[in-house]
Formats: structure tokens, sequence, C-alpha cells
């Protein structure tokens, strides 16, 4: 199990298969393996496939028969559409402001990713390595909040949000306006800690030895400090694994800034593009474009970190 | 609640702990003895509590409040356009029971879940098990499987209703072609088809993921236990049902449970694809959920739903892990 954790999946033993089979079964076997996931890759890929192409198209030529997986007259009018730029902007009917969504979505899913970084690593240090009345039985409260489904307190937390006093044109107590709803806050705080990263984060920093604590304070760190210079450092992998993971989650929620959102200057990129599916009913190149463009930062998160992304995968997979 | 609300309750929270503790091991220190040296303890160590109070006040607010909240409002009937909200007793849970409807997003949701988690586990396995031969390009075919789990799933569901489309949809397209169909089917809006079709999305977004577990998973069987079992003369099933399948057993009971966890919560698809229809035979429970709150408002009545749904998955993840515990001993 840790073997696994250790051992990038990505530089796997290259012989799996026993060396002394005859050559030409083992051929055969290999011959059959790729028959079964060249096909399949296709198949899996394939629906992508559309979407890029699609969003290259003339809405007339998304509605043709066959379906051109090769844009014959190759256009950026989607792209131009969506986000309301010059000529075709203004006939495609499309959205001003598009472009703010994904601004909304980046700066969102960083603020959320950041927040969660350091109160989650902050909390899992402590929970890992301090002693202290009572830790035990908070970080079982934790624990047992992680099996909380999200929708059990997606109502009070709507009403709590409403009721945040002096924001959004309330009083003090918290009465006659919106309170968080309908704002950057009420998005980013709720996600600001996450208790299964605290929980992973926990159990990595474990394994960090308590003689490179012990000799930083012996040099006269205080605790923050030998969080911040010791543990945080030594906590490379799980951070960047954690990190990712938080990423792509806040940039691809849906649930929570449908209920909380309301102008649409506001919106996330999910969210404006599933409101845009429900107005511009035949604006499918315009709705192509865009949802390759919300695409485009989880494939390349997910190229530039591909590693780190399965790795992560295999560590929770493999604690959780 | 009003404890935890306060970042340096659990101070107090500890002292029963520790104290007890203490007592344990010097076998005579008085209760006040134990006390004194445990708010000695707390002093010493109180930047622990100033590190984890951020963490608390949030959780304390958006969790642990939040759910306090939620059970309070399940006995009231509760509705945000109006100012009254009058205590109703068990009302909702009467309601919860009698519900026509409820009943029926349940049936669904354990459709749902029934048919797309054990397909996109059984696949993902079969992809694994493929890409740990020594076969060339295992990373492009990696990435390949893996693309549909990190598109955003807001994305796939818009992509999979044009693939959908009865009039001008691809699928339709080649089926016809094939001659798998004679006419065009109208996938989503058909009561019978609208469901396979939600699932056949959900197990294409999902199969990247339980690939890459199962993957890392078989990579890490040593291959000491192969050799062994071909000493013993065992076949490939045999090797593969005897070592392969056991060994692999953690990632499945984790696939297991997330994915039922994940399914049960099944939203997003549901809303762009087919909100809830046709006659309801996409409703699931969050959905349903999602629609008793915020378009009919009734706060109350959907947090008693909420509360099902969070004990039947309490019970589902117990019946699980014990069955789980069962078969392995």
């Amino acid at each position: 199990m840790t073997a696994t954790v250790k051992d990038p999946p990505a530089a796997p033993p290259r012989a799996s298969t026993p060396p002394r089979r005859p050559v030409v079964k083992r051929r055969l076997w290999l011959t059959f393996c790729y028959a079964i996931l060249v096909p399949g890759a296709i198949l899996f890929v394939a629906p992508f496939a559309w979407l890029v192409s699609a969003s290259f198209q003339h809405v007339g030529d998304i509605f043709s028969w066959p379906p051109q997986w090769i844009p014959k007259n190759p256009t950026l009018d989607g792209y131009k559409g969506f986000f309301g730029i010059g000529e075709a902007g203004e006939d495609a009917q499309g959205s001003e402001g598009a472009w703010r969504w994904f601004l909304n979505s980046a700066f969102v899913a960083t603020s959320v990713t950041v927040l969660q970084l350091f109160f989650n690593a902050l909390a899992a240090y402590t929970f890992a390595k301090r002693k202290f009345p009572g830790r035990d039985a908070i970080f079982l409260v934790f624990l047992a909040t992680m099996m909380v489904p999200p929708q059990v307190t997606l109502i009070p937390n709507y009403l709590v949000l409403k009721h945040i006093p002096f924001f959004g044109g309330n009083d003090v107590l918290g009465n006659g306006g919106h309170g968080w709803l309908d704002s950057y806050w009420g998005l980013i705080l709720p996600g600001a800690v996450s208790a299964f990263g605290i929980f992973l984060l926990r159990q990595y920093m474990m394994s960090i030895p308590d003689e490179l604590l012990d000799a930083a304070r012996i040099d006269g760190a205080g605790e923050f400090r030998v969080f911040w210079r010791v543990v945080l450092p030594l906590s490379g992998p799980a951070l960047a694994a954690t990190a990712i993971f938080t990423f792509t989650y806040a940039w691809e929620d849906f649930l929570w800034p449908l209920i909380v959102i309301s102008s649409s200057d506001k919106y996330t990129a999910p969210l404006g593009l599933a409101l845009f599916v429900v107005k511009n009913r035949t604006s499918w190149n315009l709705l192509m474009a865009g949802s390759v463009v919300a695409t485009l930062p989880m494939v390349i998160t997910f190229l530039v970190f591909q590693r780190r992304f399965i790795q992560g995968i295999s560590m929770s997979g493999l604690k959780g | 609640m009003t404890a935890l609300a306060n970042p340096r309750s659990p101070s107090s929270d500890g002292d029963g702990g520790t104290g007890r503790r203490g007592r344990g091991k010097s076998g005579h220190g008085s209760g006040r003895r134990g006390l004194r040296r445990t708010s000695r303890l707390i002093w010493r160590e109180r930047s622990a509590y100033g590190f984890l109070a951020p963490g608390l006040i949030v959780f304390s607010v958006f969790t642990v409040f939040a759910l306090l909240f939620a059970f309070y409002l399940t006995f009231r009937e509760w509705n945000i356009l109006e100012p009254e909200t009058p205590f109703v007793g068990p009302q909702n849970y009467r309601d919860m029971v009698q519900d026509e409807d409820f009943r029926r997003s349940i049936i669904n949701t354990a459709y749902f879940t029934g048919a797309s988690v054990p397909l996109g586990m059984a696949i993902g396995l079969a992809v694994a098990l493929l890409l740990n031969q020594p076969i060339r390009g295992r990373g492009l075919f990696r990435t390949l499987y893996f693309l549909p789990t990190i598109t955003p799933f807001v994305v796939s569901a818009i992509v999979w209703k044009w693939l959908y489309n009865g009039d001008f949809g691809p699928i339709n397209f080649y089926l016809l072609k094939t001659h798998l169909i004679s006419e065009p089917l109208v996938w989503l809006s058909n009561k019978n088809l609208a469901m396979p079709a939600v699932v056949l999305m959900s197990v294409w977004a999902s199969v990247g993921f339980s690939m890459v577990v199962y993957l890392a998973a078989l990579q890490g069987i040593p291959d000491q236990l192969y050799e062994s079992a071909r000493i013993d003369g065992a076949g490939p099933w045999a090797r593969f049902r005897y070592v392969t399948l056991p060994m692999l057993s953690p990632s499945t009971l984790f696939l297991m449970v997330m994915g039922i966890i994940g399914s049960f919560q099944v939203f997003t698809q549901i809303y762009i694809m087919t909100s809830g229809g046709p006659v309801n035979r996409t409703t699931t429970m969050v959905y349903y959920i999602y629609e008793a709150a915020f378009k009919f408002y009734e706060m109350g009545y959907a947090s008693t739903l909420a509360y099902g749904l969070f004990v039947l998955l309490l019970a589902f993840t117990a019946l699980q892990l014990r069955l789980y515990r069962k078969a392995d001993l």
C-alpha cells in the first residue's frame, strides 16, 4: 500500500507479463489488447472531439447530417459570439460579459484553493504533530463531518448566508438584505476548509520525523515558524495533490453557485454555460465554444501536473 | 453547538479526556490536580488552538451549525417567501413517508446508482488490466481514457445532450447508418431511454477515475505472488481470480463507497440533460430536494428530504463496510 504511494504509477515496471511466455502467443495477446484499447479510446475521445470540432463550425454546419468531424468551413464565430466580440457577437445574441464568468471562476477557484491549502495544512499539522487536550475529540468531529453529504447542509447554509450581519444590506441581526447571497463571499468562504483535505494532509504529515521539528524548536523557531519553514516544505507532494483536486473541484462546482448566485455578472463558468443552454436553445456553436474554453484550464492542469494528479488519486484511493 | 461555535471551547471539550487519562496513569491524582494539569497544558499548547481556530470557525458555522439548523427546519413549515415559519411537529416526516414523488426519486436514484457504479468500475478495471500489459503508448492511452473525467461535468452534460439530440444528434446518425435502429430515437424524452442515456454519459465520465485507481493498485501487486501462483500451477484465469482480484479489493471497496456516495448525489447531468423528465423518470433525490427548496421554496420539507437522503447514505455505507469485512474474514 505504501509502496504504491512511493513508486509513482507513471513509472511502472516494464515487464509485468511473464517473460517466459512463447513469443507468438505473447504477440497475439498484445494484439488483442490493442484491438480493444484503440477502439475504446476512440469512443471515449469522440464526444470530446465533437465538442472541439463543433466549436469551430457555423450553426448550420452543426445541424448537418452526416455530422462533420472536421469543419468544412472553419470559423471563429462561435468564440466571437460567445464572448460578444465584433459583428458575429452582435448577430449571435451572445452573452456580453461571458468572459467575466471565466474570470469569476478563476478568482473563486484560486481563492478557495489558496485558503484551503493554508487552513487545511495548518489544521493537519496541528492534528498530526501537536499534543494538546481535546485533540482526538476535535479530530473525531472533523472526521464525522466527512460523512455528511453537502446536500444536507445546502438549505441551512443558504439561509445562513442570507442572514450574515452587515453584508448585502443586512442589519446587525442579519435581517433586511440578502447577506452573502449573490456575492463572492458566499461562493468562497463555505469552501475555505475541507475535512477530507485535512485528513489527507494529516496522514501525510504523520510521516515527517519529529526530530526535524524538535531541531527547529531548539534553534528557537516558534510553532508557526516550524509549520511554515519545516512542515510545509516537506509536505510538497501532498499539498500539490490536494491543491489540484481543490482547484478542479472548485472550478467545476455547479449546485452551490446555482443556488447562491443570481446576477449574471457573478456567474461562474459552469453556471453561465448551464443557464446559457436554457436561454439560447439554438446557439449551439456559441455554447460549444464556451464549453471548450471552460474545459481548457482543466486539460492544461491535467497535462502539466499529470503525474501529481494520478499520484493524488491513488494516494487518496489507498488511504480512503 | 454553541460550544463549538466558540473556537476556544475545545479546551472544555478536552478536559474530560486528558483528565481521565492523567488519572489512569498516576493512579492516585485527584480530579482537581488533573484539572490544573490540563489547564496548564492547554495554556502551554495555546497556539495549537489558535492554529485550529479558522478551520473550526468555518466548520462550526457551515457544517455543525448547519446540520443542527437543518434538523430544526425539519419541524417547521419554512417558506422563505413568507414571514411566518410555524412549528408543525413531525408533519414533514409524515409527508415524506407518503410522498409518491419522493419514493419515485429514490427508485430513480437507486436505478442510476445500481447501473452506473458497477459499469464504471468494471470498465475501469478492464482498461486498467489492459494498460498494465507491456504495451506501447500506455501514457497516451491513460490520458485519452482520463480525458472525460477531467472535463467539467457541466460541459460533458451539454455535449451529450447534443449527442443524444433526436433530430440532429450524431448518436442517432450512426445507429441509423448501421441499421441498428430504423427511426431516430428521442433519447432524453423517452421515458424508458432517458435514464439509461444519463447512465451511459455518467459511466463515460467516471471510467477514467476507476481506471487510475485500479492501475495504481495493480502496479503495487508484488510479482512474487504471481510467481508462486504459477509454480503452483495456476493458469491465467486462476491467477486473476485468486491473486489479482483479492489484492485489488481495497481499491474496489474505495471505488464502490465513493461511487455510491457520489451517485446518490447526482444532480448536474439531470439538471442540464433532462430537468428530471420525462414524467419524473430521471428525477433523482438531490434534484427533487433542489426543486422542493428552490422552486417551491419549501425549506422545511426540503430539509426533511435531505435528512432522508443522509440516513439512506449512512445506512448504505455502514452496510457496505460490514458486508465487506465479513467477506474478507
